[in-house]
């Protein structure tokens, strides 16, 4: 299986880099380890003219610790995110899980965060796309999971994302236009299409993850081998609790069931306040399971994944009290 | 042959001849092979389950600037198929697709992206016809039919025998249970993908380098679709990554590689991607089964009824064997006095099905042991105790007319009940963990071959060089499994040398002489005789040369450590080298050749050649599961393997196939599945199929039986394919165990355990399965007369 | 879409290559400079068994475009052995029988191989973690498990008291 042809280019520093993306308009895109980009274009999702590639780009790489939090320089790579203790264990453990040791090798937490929507119907070559017809998200004018929707389903599949916005964290976007910072959680549309708020000559530069003191935080995947496989459902939960044992507030995200990261805003609003006892760990699971309405778009089935949610939502909140 | 004790290389754990060259990179497989000037191929697959071929405009493929030929269907339009029986396919399609994914057009060009360019240029135009992809509509009467003219069930085999008197079998039990069970289909998924390098000789001589199992049936594939003599055409297999069954099959890329190479007068190769490998197929059938039989009080059954409906995909392949097979070999294990088999092959429009691993036979263990397990529960007796109670006698013969030889059966279970402590754990673990139990038996290749001949199904020739150095050619393909080790372990031990003293040469059509090939694990029972019988002779040559000059009689020497003299006398003998010098002086050249026919096993009834075998394989097999309840996620956590082999040539290499078939057996039973949305692969990867990982891998104790066969070479039976089948019944006897649940639904996925767990929590019998089997029209059965030794226990 | 040059260090050799933008690493290795060792089960990074080292750490050579491999130190199968003596696990894998079809055993290695130059005596745990970017079908692992465990052991012996910690 050959890549479409395309220009490689190479910027050495982030000037560079944002003006090349500029230069070139929306017929370029950036590439880091490539491990996303490559198979869908190999299997023709998109044929972008130019890549602009980050990974000799001068300092975007490297995890730097500061008194308000770290960090973390876009193309890190998720190996180098597992590996590294001045981080919070829920990132380390999100970055740990994605993939393989290769992937991860290769692969960058702003890869990750950035990372394509997934749906059984567009990851398939071009012939068996045409075979079906094409859907939604690449020349088609359905959606083969919910035919009747104008609305792509295509499945945030990044294990990163819901530890970050559990975190708080923050994404630094650059552009030949200048920087701006956004919360984590603001990066993301529920819209299998355009799942990125990042304009296309922008370039996501790191992620800030806030120190937090008496935050305790954790991320679970569900996914069939313990290995290689995407998210069918991540769950990141953290918790500030106070010296009382109380926790003053929660911020329980859900991966990999919707086009985009998804708060269970009535189970943190449940919580907030609350000690983590048995009672208050199942309501507030059976709360985060009502946010979650996955379709029948990737591995094991939409009711399975469903029935997951509360299931570790709860073991999350079990290992967190 | 005769089961000499070995004293040499035979028994001894040693390093593959090849060992080194696939761990360093040397071994060359197929798509590793350059060839100056070599083209590649490419084929264009249908996008149809079921059309119509209307027109296929190649015109502006074949003016793109690199392109060299183009092939439809009406440049190959011989149809081709394993079985004499079912000639039904084309290398490429002609006026009818049949499935997606099927291929259409082939190309050649300088290099992959322009065959790509050139495919995307092609223009087909197709008339779509109603997908027939399920069992219901390839059974119904008024639908469209995938092979032949208008409509009528897509029936493609359907056998039904009975031997003995079923009803009065029945009418005798004092307890009758019925199941019904499905084994989803899935694929070989061997590591490397299939590929075919094409050479046309200025010669006139066609060669193919294809990553085959079976060179010869490649061979005549060839000869019969290009139609050219097979003197003229050369197959070679090279290092072959991997087959497991999925390279059994003459396939339509080896075809449309030689004829581009042909018409192109190129070098042409072409590799399958990983996508087409899932839609070349031949993988594991799925089989609906429902099995019925008839026990007494204390546990001795009285009759058995067992019915397949078996989804063929679009072509024949080795379905006609599958068949016969989902009803052949339940009887090699358990005394069943009375039996009937219905079993039926249908067509739908998805890849072709055809042989893995056990061919046909995974199936039906599976619903045979879990069924047991079931029984024995009813009957309150415990379910290795059921086993032994109907366990198979050696050297005797089943009701279906087997011939059963050696068995280590209750050694088997013995031994791997001991080492589990299945005993003292099963039922008495906390809840979510459990031990399950099952056994299972396999055949030492095929007793019939696939086209009817009576000639060897084996040959093996030597040749020494005035230095000592021997030859060993053999046209079996070593896939992996070390089926070249094996054939070198029993030479080397014949003339007591080392496995490293010989050179090689095999899977070549042109330098080696027939072995039919890798596949039913016929190699180190076929081939090893052939090779046991050839060095035998070889050897006689050099004892009697050896013997003038010691002046010693023949029948005292002995052939060890590079040596031939005295038995135990060191004085009295001369070095290998020496001996062969005598020997080529006595005698002229020294060459050896033997062979290997089956003895005939057929029993007195058409469709009997299938299940007979030289000998079985018996295995009994014991799984741990860790299942948690809430999440339906189940971990194996250890399994024993208890294996006769008859005699272990080499323990690496049959602890090796243990093993492997404990990985593969996994994957099958949680994760797994050729699966379709109507006629499309739902995920035709190595990421949406979902082999298990290393991490997914439990330990596996493996236990040696050697019952030391009498027609085994050194008394060896194959290890290759048995040890996969009892692991599935096995582990999903375990999940029982932990969470009394049933899931009689392949693959056994968290979702159907998290149903069998809610069920039985609201008060039902928490199983998850199929109700039944549709409506199937099998046929009257054949009844067959009972073998001799029955109707004498039948009699009174 | 014209090549360019390509300046690749391979297994301690620099290769002048013409090369278009988009070839991969895997199809330069084994087109290109004819390291057929290099295998590919997927093209799509789903089986691990195009695996090299760069840089000495495990990558997919079929989702590396070659250009991003320039500057650095590739490694294949063809690279592991010094000369015509092989490298402790290519022995140990020979000599356990942990490579079958042999198919997956150079991506395999390449990993195994990375794993002891940092950790020299791995645990099971981390034999099993470093291998868990590659699918192998014939063994079911456990052979591997072993190999890479008995290549560590045999390597610990070669360089341990009296032989290599001498000096």
């Amino acid at each position: 299986m050959r890549l479409p042809p395309f220009t490689f280019l190479e910027p050495a520093t982030l000037a560079e880099a944002t003006k090349m993306l500029a230069d070139q308009g929306p017929a370029a895109t950036t590439v880091a380890g490539g491990t996303d980009l490559y198979p869908n274009l190999k299997r023709r999702q998109s044929s972008p003219k130019t890549l602009v590639s980050l990974r000799r780009v001068d300092g975007l790489r490297g995890i730097r610790a500061n008194g308000s939090g770290t960090t973390i320089g876009a193309t890190t790579t998720l190996g180098e995110v597992a590996a590294a203790e001045v981080l919070p264990g829920a990132i380390r453990d999100a970055a740990g899980f994605v993939s393989s040791p290769q992937i991860r090798n290769v692969g960058t937490i702003g890869g990750n965060l950035c990372v394509d929507t997934r749906c059984d119907y567009i990851n398939q070559n071009e012939e068996w796309r045409r075979a079906v017809d094409f859907c939604l998200k690449d020349r088609g004018e359905i959606c083969w999971v919910a035919p009747r929707s104008s609305h792509c389903w295509a499945v945030s599949s990044t294990d990163i994302a819901p530890v970050a916005i559990a975190l708080e964290a923050e994404i630094r976007l650059a552009s030949v236009g200048g920087e701006r910072v956004i919360p984590a959680e603001a990066l993301y549309r529920d819209d299998g299409i355009e799942w990125l708020t990042r304009a296309p000559d922008e370039i996501l530069t790191e992620i800030v993850v806030p120190g937090g003191n008496g935050m305790r935080a954790t991320y679970r995947k569900v996914r069939r081998r313990g290995t290689i496989d995407f998210p069918i459902l991540g769950v990141a939960v953290a918790v500030d609790v106070d010296g009382g044992g109380e926790c003053t507030s929660a911020r329980i995200v859900l991966g990999a069931i919707a086009s985009a990261p998804v708060r269970a805003s009535e189970a943190e609003e449940f919580l907030a306040g609350k000690r983590l006892s048995d009672e208050v760990i199942e309501e507030t699971a059976r709360l985060a399971g009502k946010a979650a309405r996955p379709q029948d778009n990737t591995d094991l089935n939409s009711r399975y994944r469903k029935r997951m949610v509360p299931v570790e939502v709860g073991r999350a909140l079990r290992s967190l009290a | 042959m005769t089961a000499t004790a070995p004293r040499g290389v035979v028994g001894r754990p040693w390093r593959k001849v090849d060992a080194l060259g696939s761990a360093t990179g040397r071994a060359v497989y197929a798509d590793d092979m350059y060839l100056p000037g070599m083209l590649i191929g490419k084929q264009l697959h249908s996008i149809h389950a079921h059309a119509l071929i209307r027109g296929i405009d190649t015109s502006q493929a074949e003016a793109l600037d690199g392109v060299h030929a183009v092939l439809t269907g009406a440049d190959l339009p011989v149809a081709y198929g394993i079985f004499p029986v079912s000639q039904d396919e084309h290398a490429l399609a002609v006026e009818r697709v049949r499935y997606v994914g099927e291929p259409v057009v082939a190309v050649a060009a300088v290099d992959e992206e322009t065959a790509e360019r050139a495919l995307a240029l092609v223009e087909v135009v197709y008339e779509p016809l109603p997908e027939v992809t399920t069992y219901e509509a390839a059974l119904a009467e008024d639908g469209p039919r995938i092979h032949g003219e208008g409509t009528g069930a897509n029936i493609h085999r359907s056998n039904a025998f009975e031997f003995g008197d079923v009803a009065e079998g029945f009418s005798v039990a004092d307890h009758v249970r019925e199941d019904v069970l499905f084994y989803s289909g899935n694929n070989h998924a061997a590591m490397e993908q299939h590929a075919a390098v094409a050479e046309m000789g200025s010669d006139g001589r066609l060669t193919l380098w294809t990553s085959t199992q079976v060179p010869h049936y490649v061979h005549r594939t060839l000869e019969k679709v290009l139609e050219m003599p097979a003197g003229h055409i050369r197959v070679i297999a090279p290092a072959v990554g991997g087959g497991f069954g999925g390279k059994t099959d003459p396939f339509s890329h080896e075809i449309t590689a030689s004829k581009l190479a042909m018409v192109t007068g190129r070098p042409v190769k072409i590799t399958l991607t990983r996508e087409e490998v899932f839609y070349a197929h031949r993988g594991r059938h799925p089989v609906l089964m429902w099995v019925r039989t008839g026990f007494t009080a204390d546990g001795r059954i009285t009759a058995m009824h067992f019915r397949s409906l078996l989804d063929g995909g679009a072509y024949g392949s080795y379905g006609a064997a599958t068949t016969l097979y989902t009803g052949a070999l339940q009887t090699t294990t358990y005394r069943i006095p009375a039996y009937r088999f219905e079993g039926v092959r249908v067509f739908t429009n998805k890849p072709p099905c055809g042989p893995k691993r056990g061919h046909g036979t995974p199936q039906p263990r599976f619903a045979l042991e879990v069924h047991l397990d079931k029984a024995a529960d009813d009957l309150g007796i415990d379910p290795v105790e059921l086993r032994l109670r109907n366990a198979v006698e050696p050297f005797s013969e089943t009701v279906n007319h087997l011939r059963i030889t050696s068995s280590g059966l209750r050694e088997c279970i013995e031994e791997v009940t001991r080492a589990s402590g299945f005993a003292e754990q099963r039922g008495k673990l906390p809840r979510g963990r459990g031990l399950g139990f099952a056994i299972g038996a396999y055949m030492s290749g095929a007793g019939l071959p696939i086209y009817w001949n009576d000639m060897p199904q084996s040959e093996v020739q030597l040749k020494v060089d005035r230095g000592g150095g021997v030859t060993v050619y053999s046209m079996a393909a070593d896939v992996g499994q070390g089926s070249t080790s094996v054939l070198a372990a029993i030479v080397a031990e014949v003339l007591g040398l080392e496995a490293a003293d010989l050179s090689l040469v095999t899977a070549d059509t042109d330098l080696t002489p027939i072995d039919l090939g890798s596949y039913s694990s016929r190699v180190t029972f076929m081939a090893g005789n052939a090779a046991l019988e050839a060095a035998t002779k070889l050897r006689a040559m050099v004892f009697d040369a050896v013997a003038a000059h010691l002046e010693v009689p023949a029948d005292s020497l002995v052939a060890a450590e590079r040596r031939v003299g005295v038995d135990g006398d060191p004085e009295r003998s001369v070095p290998w080298s020496e001996a062969v010098r005598l020997a080529a002086a006595a005698f002229g050249p020294l060459t050896a050749s033997g062979a290997y026919t089956p003895p005939d096993l057929a029993g007195p009834y058409k469709g009997s050649g299938v299940g007979p075998s030289p000998a079985y394989s018996y295995s009994a097999c014991v799984a741990a599961v860790a299942c948690d309840p809430e999440t339906g996620v189940v971990a194996v956590e250890k399994v024993w393997m208890a294996h006769d082999v008859g005699r272990s040539i080499n323990p690496l290499l049959v602890e090796g196939q243990i093993e492997g078939s404990v990985h593969m057996a996994l994957g099958e039973v949680f994760s797994e599945e050729q699966a379709f949305r109507g006629g499309m692969h739902i995920g035709p990867s190595l990421l949406d199929y979902k082999i298990p990982s290393i991490l997914e891998m439990p330990p596996v104790e493996s236990i040696l039986i050697e019952t030391v066969d009498p027609e085994g070479p050194f008394g060896a039976k194959e290890a290759g394919q048995g040890p996969l089948l009892p692991v599935l019944p096995a582990i999903a006897n375990a999940i029982h165990d932990a969470l009394g649940i049933r899931v009689d639904e392949l693959p056994i996925t968290p979702w159907k355990v998290l149903q069998a767990v809610r069920d039985l929590e609201r008060g039902g019998d928490g199983r998850v399965g199929p109700a039944g089997l549709p409506d199937v029209p099998f046929r009257e059965p054949l009844r067959v007369e009972l073998p001799q030794q029955w109707q004498e226990v039948a009699a009174p | 879409m014209t090549a360019r040059l390509l300046t690749l260090e391979v297994n301690g050799t620099t290769h002048h290559i013409a090369a278009r933008d988009h070839a991969t690493l895997l199809e330069v290795l084994r087109e290109d400079l004819g390291l057929t060792g290099t295998k590919h089960g997927c093209e799509l990074g789903e089986c691990g068994a195009c695996t090299v080292l760069v840089d000495g750490a495990p990558w997919l050579s079929c989702l590396t475009v070659a250009r991003e491999a320039e500057g650095r130190r590739v490694t294949t199968i063809e690279g592991l052995a010094k000369g015509p003596e092989p490298h402790p696990l290519q022995v140990a894998f020979a000599d356990l029988g942990a490579a079958q079809c042999g198919y997956c055993t150079p991506g395999v290695l390449m990993s195994a191989s990375s794993l002891l130059e940092t950790d020299p005596v791995p645990t099971t745990q981390q034999i099993k973690e470093a291998l868990a970017g590659n699918l192998c079908r014939c063994t079911g692992y456990i052979k591997i498990i072993e190999a890479v465990h008995l290549a560590a052991e045999r390597a610990g012996a070669a360089s341990g008291p009296g032989t290599g910690g001498a000096s």
